[in-house]
C-alpha cells in the first residue's frame, strides 16, 4: 500500500471511530451511513478538498455540500478529523445548544456549507454556487454529497440537466449508493438503474467505483478534479452500510441504527482490531489538512 | 425616482373573451407603463455587477428579458424547473451575488415552497423572488391564479413580502428590495402596467414607496379601505365614485405585507370611527385581511365595522378578467356596491 493510501486508511479509520463515538453519545444515529461513507469522506477531507481548517469560510476553499443532512454524524467526524471542529466537541453531538445538531445545518457548524436534510436540495444549490464561483472567477470546486434515495427527487434531475447545459466543470457530485432508504432497499422503493447510463445521458462525466476501496475512490476523485472537459462530473460510489463493523454490515434493517449500549463498545473494538497501522485515535494537529 | 414614461392605451373596445395568460390588467384608456420591473432592474444593476437574473422559462413574461438583453452574461436560464430556480438562486446568493429569480407566482410559491423555505429563507439569503400573475390577474383558472401565495409566503419566517399597486410602486420598490439584506417575495405586475399613484385625485401630492411602510393616500370620514396591490387602485377608483354620493373613503395602501406596518394601520383605524374594509387581490384566507384583523385585535383597536373584500376561499373560474373581477367582487363597480351595502 502506498504511503498516501496508508495515510487515507488511517483517516478513514478515525472518521469511523468518531462517528461511532458520537452515536454512542446519543444512543442512536445514522452510524451505518457514516461507516459506509467514511472512505469517500477520508479521500475528500484527507486528500482532495482545498480548505483551511482554521478559516472555514476561506474564499478559496472547495465547497462541500451535505445534501443528505442526516449524514451529519459522518460529516462532523470528517470535520473533526480535518481539524475544523475541535475534537472536544465530539461529546456534545446532538445535545442542547451544541454546534453539532443531529441533522446538518449551516448556521450551526463551521464547515457545514448548507442546511441539508430536505432531500434533493444540495445539487440545485450546487448549480447556483458553481455558477456563482464562475461569475467571480474563483476556480474552487463545488462537491455535492448525496444519497441514492435523493435520486427519487425530481429536483435532482432538474439540477442534472442544468449543470450540463451550463457546462459546470466545477461541479462534482458524489452519490452514496448503499441501496438503503427509509422504507427499504432503494432499488425496491423506486428503481433507479441503470444509473451510469442515466447520468451519462444527462451530459455528465460518469465514474462508478467501489466506495469502500480507497485506491478506487482516490483515483475517481483525481480523475474528476483533473478532467479538462467543461462538463459536470458525478462519481457513483457503491458502498456497504456499516462497513468495518461486521455485525452492523449484516444487520438487515440498517437505515437508522439503534444499537444496544454494549454494542457501541463492541463496534469500537471491531474498528480498532482492524485499524491500519499508525492510525492514532485523535485528530491531526490543527492546520494539517490545509 | 420619477414616474416612468407613460403610454396612452387607445386600443378599441373588444369583445370579452377568456383572458390570455398575458392579458393586461389595465382598464381601457388607463395610463400604463411598459415593463416597469424590467426597466427598474436594468437601471439598478448598471453599476452593480453582483445583481444577476434567473428565469424558469418565463423571462419574456416577467419582463426579465430586458435584463437578459442588457446583461446577457448575468442572465441565467434555468428552464421550466422552479425547484432548481430557487435552489440555484440560493446557491448564487451564498457566493455573494444578488439574484432576482422570476417566474409566475403559482409556480414560484406552490411548486418551489420548500426550496424557498429551506434553501433561501432559513439561511436568510439575499434572493429577490419576483413572481408575476398575482391573485386574479389571469383568466386561465386555478393553474395560473395565485390566490393563496401571500398566505403561504407569510408563513415563512424572515421573508419580506411586497404587493405593489402600479408601475410607480414597482419602479421604486425594485431598488429598495435589492438593497434590503435578506430574502424578498414581490408580487409582480408586468407588461403594460397601470400608472395611478403619481396622480391621486383628492389625495396626497407625492407618493413614494417605502419598504415596510403603509401610506395614507387620501382621507375620508365614513370608510377606511386598507389595501395592497391592484386593489389599492380599485379602492382609489371607488373612493372617487362614492365621493359623488358624499361618502368619504380613506385609502391606506399597504404594499409591504410583511413586516406589516401595524402602527400606521392602528393609527388610521383609531383616528376615526369608520367602517374598515380590507381589500386585496388574494384569498380572504391568510392574506392582508387576516393580518390586519390580527394586528387590530392584538393592539386592542376596535373598528366601527370590519369587512374583507378579498377573493373567496374557492378555486376560481376561468374566463375574461373583467367578468371575473365582477364575479368575485373586486371590480370598481362591485367593490363600490359592496362597500355601500356594508355601510347600510
Amino acid at each position: 500500500m502506498s504511503s498516501t493510501l496508508q495515510g487515507l486508511a488511517q483517516v478513514a479509520h478515525r472518521i469511523r471511530r468518531y462517528a461511532v463515538r458520537m452515536g454512542e453519545v446519543q444512543g442512536q444515529g445514522y452510524v451505518g451511513q457514516a461507516l459506509g461513507w467514511a472512505d469517500v469522506l477520508a479521500v475528500a477531507y484527507g486528500h482532495a478538498l482545498a480548505l483551511k481548517p482554521d478559516n472555514p469560510q476561506w474564499e478559496g476553499r472547495d465547497r462541500f455540500l451535505l445534501s443528505h443532512g442526516h449524514y451529519a454524524i459522518a460529516h462532523y467526524a470528517a470535520l473533526i478529523e480535518a481539524g475544523v471542529i475541535p475534537h472536544s466537541e465530539l461529546e456534545t453531538y446532538g445535545s442542547d445548544d451544541s454546534r453539532l445538531p443531529m441533522s446538518g445545518m449551516a448556521s450551526y457548524t463551521p464547515g457545514m456549507e448548507i442546511s441539508g436534510g430536505s432531500l434533493g436540495q444540495g445539487l440545485v444549490i450546487g448549480v447556483g454556487m458553481a455558477l456563482g464561483l464562475r461569475h467571480k472567477g474563483n476556480p474552487a470546486f463545488v462537491y455535492n454529497s448525496m444519497s441514492d434515495g435523493e435520486l427519487d427527487e425530481g429536483s435532482t434531475w432538474e439540477a442534472a440537466m442544468a449543470a450540463a447545459h451550463h457546462r459546470l466543470g466545477n461541479l462534482i457530485c458524489l452519490i452514496d449508493i448503499n441501496n438503503q432508504q427509509a422504507d427499504g432497499p432503494s432499488s425496491q422503493v423506486l428503481g433507479f438503474e441503470p444509473l451510469a447510463d442515466k447520468w451519462q445521458a444527462f451530459g455528465w462525466h460518469v465514474q462508478r467505483v467501489d466506495g469502500n476501496n480507497l485506491a478506487a475512490v482516490l483515483q475517481a476523485f483525481d480523475t474528476a478534479r483533473t478532467l479538462a472537459e467543461a462538463k459536470p462530473r458525478v462519481i457513483l460510489f457503491d458502498t456497504l452500510m456499516g462497513k468495518g463493523v461486521p455485525f452492523l454490515e449484516q444487520r438487515e434493517k440498517n437505515h437508522f441504527i439503534r444499537v444496544d449500549p454494549p454494542e457501541w463498545q463492541q463496534a469500537l473494538e471491531h474498528l480498532d482490531a482492524t485499524a491500519p497501522s499508525g492510525a492514532a485515535t485523535t485528530a491531526r494537529p490543527q492546520g494539517a489538512a490545509a | 425616482m420619477n414616474a416612468p414614461a407613460v403610454n396612452a392605451n387607445t386600443a378599441p373596445k373588444k369583445k370579452l373573451t377568456t383572458s390570455a395568460m398575458i392579458a393586461s390588467i389595465a382598464s381601457e384608456g388607463q395610463r400604463t407603463v411598459a415593463a416597469p420591473f424590467g426597466k427598474a432592474l436594468v437601471a439598478y444593476a448598471a453599476d452593480r455587477p453582483e445583481v444577476v437574473g434567473l428565469s424558469a422559462d418565463l423571462a419574456k413574461y416577467t419582463d426579465l428579458h430586458l435584463f437578459a438583453q442588457a446583461y446577457p452574461e448575468r442572465f441565467h436560464q434555468m428552464g421550466m424547473a422552479e425547484q432548481l430556480l430557487m435552489g440555484a438562486a440560493g446557491g448564487m446568493a451564498k457566493e455573494g451575488l444578488t439574484p432576482f429569480a422570476t417566474t409566475y407566482a403559482v409556480f414560484g410559491t406552490r411548486r418551489a415552497y420548500d426550496f424557498i423555505h429551506q434553501v433561501i429563507a432559513e439561511e436568510n439569503l439575499n434572493v429577490k423572488i419576483c413572481c408575476a400573475l398575482p391573485g386574479l390577474t389571469t383568466g386561465y383558472g386555478p393553474s395560473h391564479q395565485a390566490t393563496e401565495d401571500l398566505a403561504m409566503m407569510r408563513g415563512i419566517p424572515g421573508l419580506t413580502i411586497v404587493d405593489p399597486c402600479d408601475a410607480l410602486d414597482i419602479a421604486q420598490a425594485v431598488p429598495q428590495i435589492a438593497a434590503h439584506k435578506g430574502p424578498v417575495y414581490m408580487r409582480l405586475l408586468r407588461g403594460q402596467v397601470p400608472l395611478v399613484l403619481d396622480e391621486i385625485e383628492g389625495g396626497i401630492d407625492n407618493y413614494s414607496f417605502e419598504l415596510g411602510k403603509a401610506k395614507l393616500l387620501r382621507e375620508g370620514n365614513e370608510v377606511l379601505v386598507i389595501s395592497s396591490g391592484i386593489l389599492t387602485m380599485r379602492a382609489l377608483e371607488v373612493a372617487q365614485d362614492l365621493a359623488k354620493d358624499h361618502i368619504g373613503v380613506a385609502v391606506l395602501h399597504c404594499p409591504t405585507i410583511k413586516p406589516l406596518d401595524e402602527a400606521a394601520i392602528c393609527e388610521a383605524v383609531r383616528y376615526k370611527h369608520r367602517l374598515v374594509v380590507v381589500a386585496e387581490n388574494h384569498s380572504v384566507v391568510g392574506g392582508l385581511g387576516e393580518a390586519v384583523a390580527s394586528a387590530l385585535l392584538r393592539h386592542r383597536v376596535q373598528p366601527a365595522g370590519f369587512q374583507l373584500a378579498g377573493l373567496p376561499d374557492a378555486f376560481l373560474d376561468a374566463g375574461a378578467l373583467p367578468t371575473l373581477h365582477d364575479r368575485y367582487g373586486i371590480s370598481r363597480e362591485v367593490l363600490g356596491q359592496r362597500i355601500k351595502g356594508w355601510l347600510g
